[in-house]
C-alpha cells in the first residue's frame, strides 16, 4: 500500500501551469461494538480512505473529492475540480498556504496497541461495561446500549507551493447509556470514558459517570422559574467553550457575523477568564502537529484574564488582514471546505474544585445535560436557550433533581457573568475541553 | 454497479458459516454543491463516493463491513470479515434465489443534476444574494448554498430481494445577517425536494430570499422572549419538528423494543388528544423524506401511528421486525454504504383539522405565536424535548404583536400531545435534516397551524 505522501505527491506533480493546487488524503480504520443484554448487537469493522482537492487558478477556487485512493478515481477529482474552478468569482486572496517558518511540535498521539488488541478483547471491554453499569444500582434498569469504537487515523496534506505535512492519530472510547427506574419513572445517564490506548481505557469511570447521572436524576421535578446562578458540569462546558471559540474565527469576523468583530483589546470577559487554543497539547484528543492546510499547529491565546487578544486565522483569512496563520485550518472532512476555527480550547484553570465552586452557590443550578443547542444557541445574535437537566443547589448543598426546564441567556453576557472556572480540566473526544464553570444571571425557565 | 451473479456468491460467501440473513447494499453517491458569500461565488465542490455494505445477521448479533473496493476479491473479504462472529453460529439459511424487481424511476421527467450546466446554478444563488441585499438597508450579509445529489443503490438479500433504487435530491437555502442598533439578527430559508433541477420551475427564490431577510430585520426590534409556561400556537408553514421530537423518535421500533420510548407498551391506547392523527409517509410526492425503495430494498409506505389520538403503530426495519414477526414498515435507512441501516422516520405529517388558523388565533388572549421553527431534539426514555423557535411573536388579546428573540421551548411529548386543544384546515410540509446514532438522513416535517395550551417557553422576560 503506497504511503499517503507518495500519492499526494504524485497529485501536487500533475498540475497544471498557473495553477495552484492542495491534496488531502486520509485513511482510517475503524472498530465499532455495540452490546445489549450480553449478546454483540452489532459489530463493525472497516478501512476507509479519501481524497479532496482543491484547485485554485486565476484565483478562482474548485473543489471537489473521491471516497478512495484509486489512481483513475484521483485523477477524475482533480479534472473535476479543475472544471469546478471555472465557475468561482475571482478573489485575490485565494490560494493555498505557504509554508511559514513555524517549527511542528513533535507529537506522539499513536499507539499501537489498537491495532494489535484482538476484537474479542474489544467485545469483553463493551461487555464488562455492561456489566459493571447493571451492577452498580439496582434502580438501573437496563442499558441502552454498552458501546466500544476506536480510530486510527493517518492524514497528510501537500501543496505546490511546497507544503508536506503528515500526521496520524488514535484513540478509543466506551460509552453507555443508562436507563434507572423507580416507581414507574425513568431518568437516564450518560456516561463515557476516552484513551489514546487501548491499555488506558477506563471501564469503571464510563460505568460509574452513567449509572450517577441515571440514578441521582429519579424524583426530579420541574423547578420554578427565575434567575440563578448556573453550575456547568465539564461535559457541558465544553460544548459552551466550543461555541464562544467558533465566534472568534476570522471568518466570521470579516464576513461581519461575529459578536466580538472590531473588539480586538477590548475586555469581553469576566477578569477570571482566559481562553486557549493549543492543538500542540497532547492532552487534547483533536491534538495534531499540523492543521488541515499543512501548517504546524501552535498555541493562540484567544482571551487573556479577560480581554480579547486574537482570531483565529487559516492563511485565506489571514492574507486578507495581512495576518500570519495561526495554524487554524479546519477541513470539514474530503468533502469539507477550509476555514479557521478552534482545534483545541481550553479555559486556564482556576483553583477551585467543583465541591468549592457548589458550596459557594446559595441559590442555584448544577447543569448535567444540556439538549437543543443547533436550535438554541444563535453564534451571530449571541442569544442563548437550552433545554437542561440537573441537580438543584441550596445553600452550598446539592438538593433535588430537577428536569424538563431552559436555561437561558446571552453568549456576551455569559462570558462577563463567569464567576468561577474550576481545576477540574476534562478532556473528552472534539475539539474543547471542559472545566466546572459557575455563570451568574442565567435565566430558568421551569413552571 | 454490480451484476447479479456476483451479488448471488457475496451473499453466499457471507453466509458460508452460518447466520440468519445476509444482505449486501452497493451504493454510488455523487454530490454536487456552490456557495455564495460576501456576495462571491466561494468555491464549487463536487465528488462522488461508491462503495458497498455487507451485514450478517445470526440470532441478535449484525456482523457489518464495508468497502469503497468493489472487486470480487474486496467484497469477499468484506463479506468473511461481516460474517467473522458467526463461527459458532449453528444456523443455516439457505439463500433464496434473488429475483430482481427491476428499476422504474419515480418520476421519469427528472432534470438530471449533472445535465444542468453549472452556470445556472451558480446563477440561482446570484439571484438569492441580490434579492436578500434589496430587502432592506439593515442586511449586512447574505450566504446562500445550493446542493444536489445523485444516489443509485442495489440493496439485494438472503430472502431474495433484489432491489434497485435510484433518489434525486436538491435544495437551495438562504441566509441572512441583519445589523441594527441592538445588535445582529438572523433569517434563514431553504427549499428542498426530492426532485432535479425541476425544483426551481415551482421556486419563488426572490420570496425565498425576502422571506430570510424579513425574518432577520424583524428581530431586530425583537424583545425579549418570556419564560415560563404559556399557550404556544405554531404555523402550519412552520415546520412540524413538534411531532418529529414530542413522538417520531419515541415510535421507532428500536427503541421500543428495548424499552427506552415513554410508548412503549401503549398500543391502543390514547397517547395524544383526539385532534391527532400523524402519519409518517415515505410516499408523498417528491418531499425530502420521499423515496420508492428504503435501504433495505422495502417499498416505502403510508403509516398511520397515531389516529384520533390512540396509538396504532410504530415504525419498523427488517432488524425489530424480525424481533417481533412482523415486517418492516419500510422505515429502515441508512445515511450511506458505510453505515449499518435503522429505523427512521421518512416524511412525518399531522394531518389537518377544522377551524381556520385565524380562529385559532383570535381565540388565544396571551400566548406566543410561533411562525418559523427551528430543529429540536428529544430524550425518548423520558420524553422530554425541546424545539427551537426561529420566527416567533407574542400574542395579545387575540392578535399577534411583538417580535420575540429565538429561544427553544421544552415539553414532555404525552403531556404536550394530551395538550393540544385547536387545530387548523391549512398545512405544509418542511425539509429538515434528521440525526440518530451519528447518521443523517432528510426528512419532511408537517403540521396544519395548531394550540398547545400550555409548554414552556424558555426566554430571558418574565411570563
Amino acid at each position: 500500500m503506497l504511503d499517503l505522501v507518495t500519492i499526494g505527491q504524485s497529485v501536487i506533480d500533475s498540475a497544471l501551469a498557473n495553477e495552484e493546487i492542495e491534496a488531502y488524503l486520509v485513511r482510517e480504520s475503524e472498530t465499532a461494538i455495540r452490546v445489549y443484554e450480553s449478546d454483540v448487537e452489532s459489530l463493525t469493522s472497516a478501512d476507509s480512505s479519501g481524497i479532496g482537492i482543491r484547485i485554485v487558478s486565476q484565483k478562482r477556487v474548485g473543489i471537489s473529492y473521491a471516497g478512495t485512493l484509486e489512481p483513475d478515481e484521483i485523477a477524475r477529482a482533480v479534472a473535476e475540480a479543475r472544471d469546478n474552478a471555472r465557475f468561482g468569482s475571482a478573489d485575490p486572496y485565494a490560494g493555498v498556504a505557504s509554508p511559514d517558518d513555524v517549527a511542528p511540535a513533535n507529537l506522539d498521539v499513536w499507539a499501537n496497541d489498537l491495532g494489535a488488541t484482538s476484537t474479542q478483547a474489544k467485545i469483553d471491554a463493551a461487555m464488562s461495561l455492561e456489566k459493571a453499569t447493571l451492577s452498580l444500582d439496582k434502580r438501573i434498569r437496563s442499558l441502552n446500549s454498552a458501546n466500544y469504537g476506536d480510530v486510527s487515523a493517518e492524514a497528510a496534506v501537500l501543496n505546490s507551493r511546497g507544503v508536506v505535512a503528515y500526521t496520524r492519530q488514535t484513540y478509543c472510547w466506551a460509552w453507555v447509556y443508562a436507563l434507572a427506574s423507580q416507581n414507574e419513572e425513568t431518568q437516564t445517564g450518560y456516561g463515557m470514558h476516552a484513551s489514546r490506548d487501548f491499555a488506558g481505557l477506563d471501564i469503571e469511570h464510563a460505568a460509574n459517570e452513567a449509572a450517577k447521572k441515571a440514578t441521582r436524576m429519579l424524583g426530579a421535578t420541574k423547578p420554578t422559574s427565575g434567575l440563578f446562578r448556573a453550575v456547568f458540569e465539564p461535559d457541558i462546558s465544553s460544548a459552551l467553550i466550543s461555541i464562544i471559540s467558533s465566534t472568534l474565527s476570522a471568518e466570521s469576523v470579516q464576513k461581519g457575523r461575529s459578536i466580538f468583530a472590531g473588539r480586538l483589546g477590548e475586555s469581553v470577559a469576566a477578569a477570571e477568564l482566559t481562553l486557549v487554543d493549543d492543538p500542540t497539547d497532547k492532552r487534547f484528543f483533536s491534538a495534531a502537529s499540523f492543521d488541515d492546510e499543512g501548517l504546524a499547529s501552535r498555541r493562540n491565546v484567544l482571551i487573556e484574564n479577560g480581554e480579547l487578544k486574537s482570531f483565529l486565522y487559516d492563511s485565506y483569512t489571514g492574507r486578507k488582514d495581512d495576518h500570519p496563520s495561526t495554524g487554524s485550518a479546519i477541513r470539514g472532512g474530503i468533502a469539507g471546505s477550509i476555514s479557521p476555527g478552534p482545534r483545541a480550547t481550553m479555559l486556564a484553570a482556576g483553583d477551585a474544585s467543583p465541591e468549592e465552586i457548589v458550596a459557594k452557590v446559595n441559590d442555584g443550578v448544577l447543569i448535567q445535560s444540556i439538549s437543543g443547542i443547533h436550535s438554541g444557541v444563535n453564534p451571530i445574535s449571541g442569544d442563548f436557550s437550552v433545554g437542561a437537566e440537573g441537580i438543584q443547589i441550596r445553600n452550598g448543598e446539592l438538593q433535588g433533581a430537577i428536569k424538563e426546564f431552559t436555561i437561558a441567556s446571552n453568549l456576551q453576557k455569559m462570558l462577563k457573568d463567569i464567576v468561577s472556572v474550576g481545576s477540574d480540566l476534562t478532556f473528552r473526544p472534539g475539539g474543547s475541553a471542559g472545566v466546572t464553570l459557575a455563570i451568574d444571571n442565567i435565566n430558568v425557565s421551569g413552571s | 454497479m454490480l451484476d447479479e451473479n456476483l451479488i448471488s456468491k457475496v451473499i453466499q460467501s457471507a453466509l458460508a458459516r452460518g447466520g440468519d440473513f445476509a444482505e449486501i447494499f452497493v451504493e454510488e453517491k455523487s454530490n454536487f454543491s456552490a456557495s455564495l458569500d460576501d456576495s462571491l461565488i466561494e468555491e464549487l465542490t463536487s465528488g462522488t463516493s461508491r462503495g458497498a455494505g455487507i451485514r450478517v445477521r445470526f440470532g441478535e448479533t449484525t456482523g457489518f463491513a464495508h468497502t469503497a473496493d468493489l472487486s470480487e476479491s474486496s467484497l469477499i473479504k468484506a463479506a468473511q470479515a461481516a460474517a467473522s462472529l458467526a463461527r459458532n453460529s449453528t444456523q443455516r439459511v439457505a439463500q433464496v434465489a434473488l429475483t430482481p424487481r427491476h428499476f422504474v424511476p419515480l418520476d421519469p421527467s427528472k432534470q438530471a443534476p449533472n445535465s444542468t450546466p453549472k452556470d445556472n446554478k451558480i446563477a440561482l444563488l446570484m439571484r438569492l444574494d441580490a434579492a436578500g441585499r434589496s430587502a432592506g438597508a439593515a442586511i449586512r450579509q447574505v450566504s446562500a448554498g445550493y446542493a444536489d445529489s445523485m444516489r443509485r443503490f442495489i440493496v439485494a438479500n438472503s430472502e431474495g430481494t433484489f432491489v434497485e433504487e435510484e433518489q434525486v435530491r436538491t435544495r437551495i437555502s438562504i441566509s441572512c445577517v441583519a445589523l441594527g442598533d441592538t445588535g445582529m439578527q438572523t433569517g434563514y430559508e431553504t427549499a428542498a425536494m426530492t426532485m432535479g433541477f425541476e425544483l426551481f420551475d415551482e421556486t419563488d427564490l426572490e420570496e425565498l430570499a425576502q422571506k430570510a431577510a424579513m425574518r432577520a430585520i424583524q428581530k431586530l426590534s425583537a424583545r425579549p422572549t418570556p419564560s415560563g409556561q404559556l399557550p404556544v400556537v405554531l404555523n402550519g408553514q412552520g415546520g412540524g419538528v413538534l411531532f418529529h421530537e414530542a413522538c417520531g423518535h419515541g415510535l421507532e421500533a428500536d427503541h421500543i423494543v428495548k424499552d427506552s420510548s415513554v410508548y412503549t407498551g401503549r398500543l391502543g391506547e390514547l397517547v395524544a388528544s383526539p385532534l391527532v392523527t400523524l402519519l409518517d409517509d415515505g410516499t408523498v410526492r417528491n418531499q425530502w423524506g420521499t423515496y420508492g425503495y428504503d435501504d433495505e430494498g422495502n417499498a416505502a409506505k403510508k403509516n398511520v401511528l397515531i389516529q384520533d389520538g390512540v396509538l396504532v403503530d410504530y415504525m419498523w426495519d427488517h432488524t425489530q421486525g424480525e424481533r417481533q414477526s412482523r415486517s418492516s414498515s419500510g422505515n429502515g435507512r441508512r445515511q450511506s454504504y458505510a453505515h449499518l441501516p435503522m429505523v427512521r422516520m421518512t416524511n412525518t405529517y399531522l394531518m389537518p383539522g377544522q377551524q381556520t388558523p385565524e380562529e385559532i388565533i383570535a381565540d388565544t388572549e396571551r400566548g406566543i405565536y410561533v411562525a418559523k421553527l427551528g430543529g429540536g431534539q428529544v430524550n425518548t426514555a423520558t420524553g422530554d424535548f425541546v424545539f427551537g423557535m426561529t420566527e416567533a411573536y407574542l400574542i395579545e388579546n387575540g392578535q399577534i404583536t411583538a417580535p420575540l428573540r429565538d429561544a427553544n421551548l421544552i415539553g414532555n411529548g404525552p403531556e404536550v400531545l394530551a395538550n393540544i386543544d385547536a387545530v387548523a384546515d391549512d398545512f405544509a410540509i418542511v425539509p429538515g435534516t434528521c440525526g440518530k446514532d451519528g447518521q443523517s438522513v432528510p426528512v419532511g416535517c408537517g403540521q396544519p397551524t395548531l394550540r398547545i395550551t400550555k409548554v414552556t417557553v424558555g426566554g430571558t422576560a418574565s411570563a
